[in-house]
């Protein structure tokens, strides 16, 4: 039996404990050891990945109880794929966040830290978990410590914190309530046990509800439109670290719930007939697209502008869940994963800004093209890349969904697909034009404005080179690892 | 009609807490009342869970030949109950979380009331 699957979500679980005792004794250590947690996690996100791509499926089974009695933990293509990104751009954000935590929130550190590990171990703990109810359990641990994250920000921050503990509990609790729905129809927990009995159960009903609660329980966390309405508050009162670490993953695990549910437990033929849930879907991201792209223009403050995207950009995982083919699947979960990049970056870039700056309003931007050239640079990237730009990796996501809404004949979504790719542009060509090319207003704080700290800048450099690498690797990704994973559901 | 309500009351009323529950989340104002709806949406799951595993004239799950441990309909399902306590731990953790945030905001605002913070956080920017 291969430990890996469990050793991901653990070795974090074990670091928050021990970051806090030892932050407790000396300051000084809370970093470091935080570093050392993600690591052994991102170490063995990447042995698992290997593993599977060499030997197929990994399975742990919990104190040695065989499923469906006992829990199992399961590292396949997707979920190897879900672990490596989650757990790179959490070792990014957290190396990325000493600085800024230091000069935002210093007295909080210890904590602080303890809980960052804890949101990752939740985050994992969902990625891995091969139990319905396990992944209940993950899904609340992820969202409490994202609730108090959030809660440290600014004089605003606990308001949009409690507004997001108040529809996430609800969506965590329909969640629950469809989950009840699917045990007492099939008498099972375990993810591929439920979807071995489905088929078999003949009160079709009772399943059509629970899928119909599971859906609406994770549209809330992932931010799915119209459910989205915690998010733009969230991120922007948050400290700007914790944005960073939160935007580029939290919703993306929300969606692979999502890809996982209606995948691996609920088999795609079986739900076309009696709930069209994934045409559902798919039009509510293509309204999600549009909307949520219209409001990022209208914004005016930065952190926001990139919220309102982060909606869109979810907005797009949507429709290539929708289109329920291999093609626009691929789509849907490469853009998960150069969407983690892009959004980390800029969000790496907004915090960089509000270190040196203070400043947030985009319209007081001019000028830091010349004062901060390595941290505009990397904008740039990103922005080409959420514009879609080749040989960016932007492109290629938006690439295999068109592809995928050719394949299912939705001429609507290709459409939405290039059209919003305009709207896109409108607003990062927005704030390029401001960066780049207004003439400096003389703001001061501008005029003192220089590069942020290395600690701050390398990872957002290193983010923004990824950005360009996943483009030109995007064919060995989908070759090697998305198409065995998608192309056993179908 | 009357037999259905005798064999599912319970349904029924978990549903009606549900329902009250989501009222008070999406429909007061008072954030203290929106945190009272949340206690009383996952309180009617976890009456949910819980009624579906009643048997009348069952008993305890465990090993004993004597009380037929072979046959199903002797024993109560253990597993809902176990479930719900981790819920329970769970909604605990919760309440905790939003209970500290409300705090918060009280210090900060020096009022609970969605639209009159609202206002002041307008007044802010």
């Amino acid at each position: 039996m291969n430990q890996l699957p469990v050793l991901i979500p653990v070795s974090l679980l074990l670091f928050s404990f021990i970051v806090f005792l030892a932050g407790l004794l000396r300051k000084n250590l809370t970093f470091p050891l935080t570093v050392l947690g993600v690591l052994a996690s991102f170490v063995f996100s990447i042995l698992g990945l290997v593993q599977v791509l060499r030997y197929g499926t990994q399975h742990y089974y919990i104190g040695g109880w065989v499923p469906p009695i006992g829990i199992e933990y399961v590292l396949d293509h997707l979920s190897a794929f879900m672990a490596v990104i989650v757990t790179f751009i959490g070792l990014i954000s957290v190396v990325y966040s000493r600085r800024s935590f230091l000069q935002e929130v210093p007295e909080r550190i210890v904590p602080l830290y303890a809980l960052v590990l804890l949101l990752l171990a939740g985050l994992t703990g969902i990625i891995v978990s091969g139990d319905l109810f396990n992944l209940f359990v993950f899904l609340e641990i992820a969202s409490l410590t994202a609730y108090a994250l959030i809660a440290v920000g600014g004089k605003k921050a606990p308001i949009a914190a409690f507004r997001y503990a108040i529809l996430g509990t609800l969506g965590a609790c329909f969640y629950l309530l469809g989950v009840g729905f699917i045990y007492f129809a099939t008498g099972s927990l375990n993810m591929a046990d439920v979807a071995h009995i489905l088929p078999e159960v003949s009160d079709a009903n009772t399943i059509i509800a629970a899928v119909a609660l599971i859906v609406i329980g994770i549209g809330l966390k992932m931010a799915l439109f119209p459910l989205h309405v915690w998010l733009p508050d969230a991120y922007t009162y948050a400290p700007s670290a914790v944005t960073a670490l939160i935007a580029p993953i939290m919703t993306k695990v929300g969606a692979y719930v999502l890809i996982r549910m209606l995948l691996s437990v609920f088999s795609p033929d079986y739900l076309t007939d009696a709930l069209p849930v994934t045409v559902i879907i798919g039009w509510l991201g293509a309204i999600g697209v549009m909307v949520a792209s219209v409001m990022a223009i209208a914004q005016r403050d930065f952190r926001r502008m990139l919220a309102y995207s982060s909606v869109a950009q979810i907005g797009y995982i949507a429709l290539g869940i929708g289109m329920a083919n291999p093609l626009g699947l691929i789509g849907a979960l490469l853009h998960i994963l150069n969407h983690a990049f892009m959004k980390g970056c800029l969000f790496q870039v907004a915090g960089g800004i509000r270190y040196r700056t203070g400043l947030w309003e985009i319209s007081r931007f001019a000028g830091l093209g010349r004062r901060m050239p390595w941290t505009m640079g990397a904008f740039t990237v990103a922005a080409l890349s959420m514009i879609g730009i080749p040989p960016t990796c932007g492109f290629f996501s938006k690439w295999y969904l068109v592809l995928g809404g050719v394949d299912a004949g939705n001429w609507v979504f290709v459409a939405v697909i290039v059209f919003s790719s305009l709207l896109n542009a409108v607003y990062f060509f927005r704030v390029l034009e401001r960066v780049y090319l207004s003439p400096p207003s003389g703001d001061a704080s501008v005029e003192q404005a220089k590069e942020p700290p290395k600690l701050m800048l390398s990872p957002t450099l290193i983010l923004g080179a990824g950005i360009m690498i996943l483009g030109l690797a995007s064919i060995v990704i989908v070759n090697n690892v998305l198409e065995p994973a998608v192309s056993w559901a179908f | 009609m009357i037999q259905t309500i005798i064999d599912y009351y319970p349904y029924y009323l978990s549903t009606l807490l549900m329902a009250i529950g989501i009222w008070g989340m999406v429909g007061k104002h008072n954030l203290m009342k929106k945190l009272i709806g949340m206690n009383i949406f996952q309180t009617a799951i976890i009456l949910f869970f819980i009624s579906t595993s009643v048997k009348f004239g069952a008993t305890v799950p465990t090993y004993d030949p004597e009380l037929g441990v072979t046959n199903p309909a002797l024993y109560v399902n253990p597993l809902p109950h176990v479930l719900m306590l981790t819920a329970i731990v769970v909604m605990v953790a919760t309440n905790g979380v939003a209970l500290a945030l409300l705090l918060l905001i009280y210090r900060r605002y020096h009022s609970i009331d969605e639209r009159e913070i609202s206002r002041m956080m307008k007044e802010d920017s």
